[in-house]
């Protein structure tokens, strides 16, 4: 396995991209799914279309979106511009490419947690005096948790693969916004390079497996512990 | 308590439209699957919010739609018993049991959790995880989780019928002893007549999503006896028994009933089908019955063409059920001396 300079910083670039993205979009999804599930509301339908949307368009439509909405022309890049936060073409936006194509990914699990709580759990907890948000605390979060942490494996694992929409909106600049995808792109680019594009796609298996055995661990945790 | 209640709630097809007011300690809500007693429960601890209407619980309005009033379940402080016991996976024994405890204002905390542990015998429990908790155990510290919440009332829906009959007989017990020793009153939910008997003394009968009758116990299960396979069930507290023959004579009233399924020592609560008994209009020279109890018809009701007679032994009561042409043949009136046959595999143990 050759990994040179370059190629560390595009690791460390993926994971921190996936992770910041993770975890930003953790409590916005739980939030989503929660109110999907849980609350009767009018335009629920076409907030279900919206969240999943991302999982059906392809993500250069989606890096194409934000590139017009970040843009220094767009909606929210003009007023990030004269704030002074540039976004496009900085890790901040691979970070957002990666979460909204990740994000449906995330609320379905979650959702698909939450959906298999008795509805008699949530009752008896608010009968008992338990206010909507000490229920949610106490209640479905602590039995959404394997529904949680598959979505965020899930979610983190999309983002080490996003390569689309992040080209689009952050671009492929070594050392700043090249993430692994980037990387192995650009030395597949070069018939001379297949060994360096190899050691690259090493090490996204690696990392792949330990995400889906640190998912496996922690699910098994979790069993053993409501078993008890 | 009082409660009165007159709202309405569409769902879907069905339409639950309620207007009654009904006072006691111990009241029963009875009516087939679909009929709209858990609606109706729903709408009164506020998981369900009325289409219209107002309910108030002693004098207090937990819900109004005219005064734009829907106070939140955790402020009506009326604690569920579900059918199945509904424990909380993630949490121990003790933490179930503690749940509504330690969200009920200090001010208002009666009850103490190491009285209603002794009460409920929970405390082997208490260090157990609800999986390993059998049908019985779990519906105790359910019971228990309830009641610790401290609640104006104790809404009980169908709580019974997830249990076999042993477990079941062996709840009731508990179920009334923390009404009465706590004084939680209760509204009890179910389709069954016999735990009505057992559990209420004021009956809310609902039928297609409407308060068909108020009724007492007695009056239920009267009218209910021609549908009812085991037509109407007499309740005997019984208790100490001897041991005669195999079987176990049971002194009640000035008279003693034989029973094949008793118990050495101690009270014990049987049921006997008002079709089990046999009337006689002479003494019978020999029958192999082993009950022959003398008896003065008191009253007689008719339940969709069978007759219902209400029987006088030494001053205790007993309910027979006779087609009416036997009635007719036997000249059965009220005030008739009749003998009654009961065999004594006749009487079933509840508990």
């Amino acid at each position: 396995m050759i990994l040179v300079a370059e190629d560390i910083a595009a690791i460390w670039l993926s994971l921190k991209v996936a992770l910041t993205a993770t975890a930003l979009a953790l409590p916005l999804g739980f939030a989503l799914a929660w109110l999907i599930v849980f609350r009767q509301f009018r335009g629920k339908v076409v907030l279900e279309v919206l969240v999943n949307l991302p999982l059906t368009l392809p993500p250069v439509v989606i890096g194409f979106f934000l590139l017009l909405l970040l843009g220094k022309n767009g909606w929210i890049g003009k007023v990030l511009d004269a704030s002074g936060i540039p976004i496009i073409f900085t890790w901040k936006a691979a970070v957002i490419a990666s979460a909204t194509v990740g994000f449906p990914l995330l609320v379905r699990s979650i959702r698909l947690g939450m959906e298999s709580i008795d509805q008699q759990l949530i009752e008896a907890s608010r009968s008992l005096g338990a206010a909507w948000y000490d229920t949610l605390a106490t209640i479905i979060l602590p039995l959404s948790l394997r529904g949680i942490m598959a979505g965020s494996s899930l979610m983190f694992a999309r983002s080490l693969g996003e390569f689309g929409a992040t080209i689009i909106v952050a671009g492929n600049i070594p050392g700043i916004t090249q993430t692994i995808p980037l990387a192995i792109y650009d030395y597949a680019s070069s018939p001379s390079s297949v060994t360096m594009a190899l050691s690259l796609c090493l090490v996204s298996v690696l990392i792949s497996v330990v995400v889906l055995a640190v998912h496996e661990l922690l699910g098994k945790k979790l069993d053993r512990r409501s078993a008890l | 308590m009082n409660l009165r209640i007159d709202a309405e709630k569409k769902q879907g097809h069905f339409l639950l439209q309620v207007n009654t007011e009904v006072s006691g300690e111990r009241i029963g809500i009875f009516g087939q699957s679909g009929s709209g007693k858990s609606t109706l429960a729903h709408l009164i601890s506020g998981l369900l919010r009325p289409d219209r209407g107002e309910i108030y619980l002693n004098d207090e309005c937990l819900f109004s739609s005219g005064k734009s009033v829907n106070l939140s379940p955790e402020r009506r402080r009326i604690a569920i018993v579900f059918q199945q016991a509904m424990l909380f996976p993630h949490l121990s024994v003790k933490a179930n049991l503690l749940y509504g405890y330690r969200r009920c204002h200090p001010e208002n905390r009666r009850i103490r959790p190491e009285s209603l542990i002794a009460l409920l015998k929970l405390q082997p429990l208490m260090q157990r995880g609800v999986h390993h908790l059998s049908g019985g155990e779990k519906q105790r510290v359910a019971l228990g989780r309830a009641v610790l919440a401290n609640p104006r009332l104790l809404l009980m829906d169908e709580p019974l019928s997830a249990l076999d009959d042993t477990l079941r007989f062996q709840i009731i017990p508990y179920l009334k002893s923390v009404s009465e020793e706590f004084g939680i009153p209760y509204l009890f939910i179910s389709h069954s007549i016999l735990e009505m008997q057992l559990m209420a003394d004021r009956i809310l009968v609902i039928r297609n999503g409407q308060i068909a009758e108020t009724a007492t116990p007695d009056q239920l299960a009267r009218n209910c006896m021609a549908q009812s396979p085991k037509g109407y069930l007499n309740i005997l507290r019984l208790s100490d028994p001897v041991q005669d023959n195999g079987l176990y004579a049971y002194p009640w009233g000035l008279n003693t009933l034989l029973i094949s399924d008793g118990v050495p020592t101690g009270a014990s609560l049987f049921e006997l089908s008002s079709r089990e008994i046999i009337l006689f209009k002479k003494h019978p020279d020999a029958i192999s019955a082993r009950n022959l109890l003398e008896c003065t018809v008191t009253e007689m009701f008719d339940s969709e063409g069978r007759v219902g007679i209400v029987l006088s032994v030494a001053g205790e009561k007993l309910v027979a059920e006779i087609v009416r042409s036997a009635a007719t043949e036997l000249e059965i009136t009220v005030g008739s001396i009749l003998f009654a046959a009961i065999k004594a595999s006749s009487f079933r143990k509840l508990a």
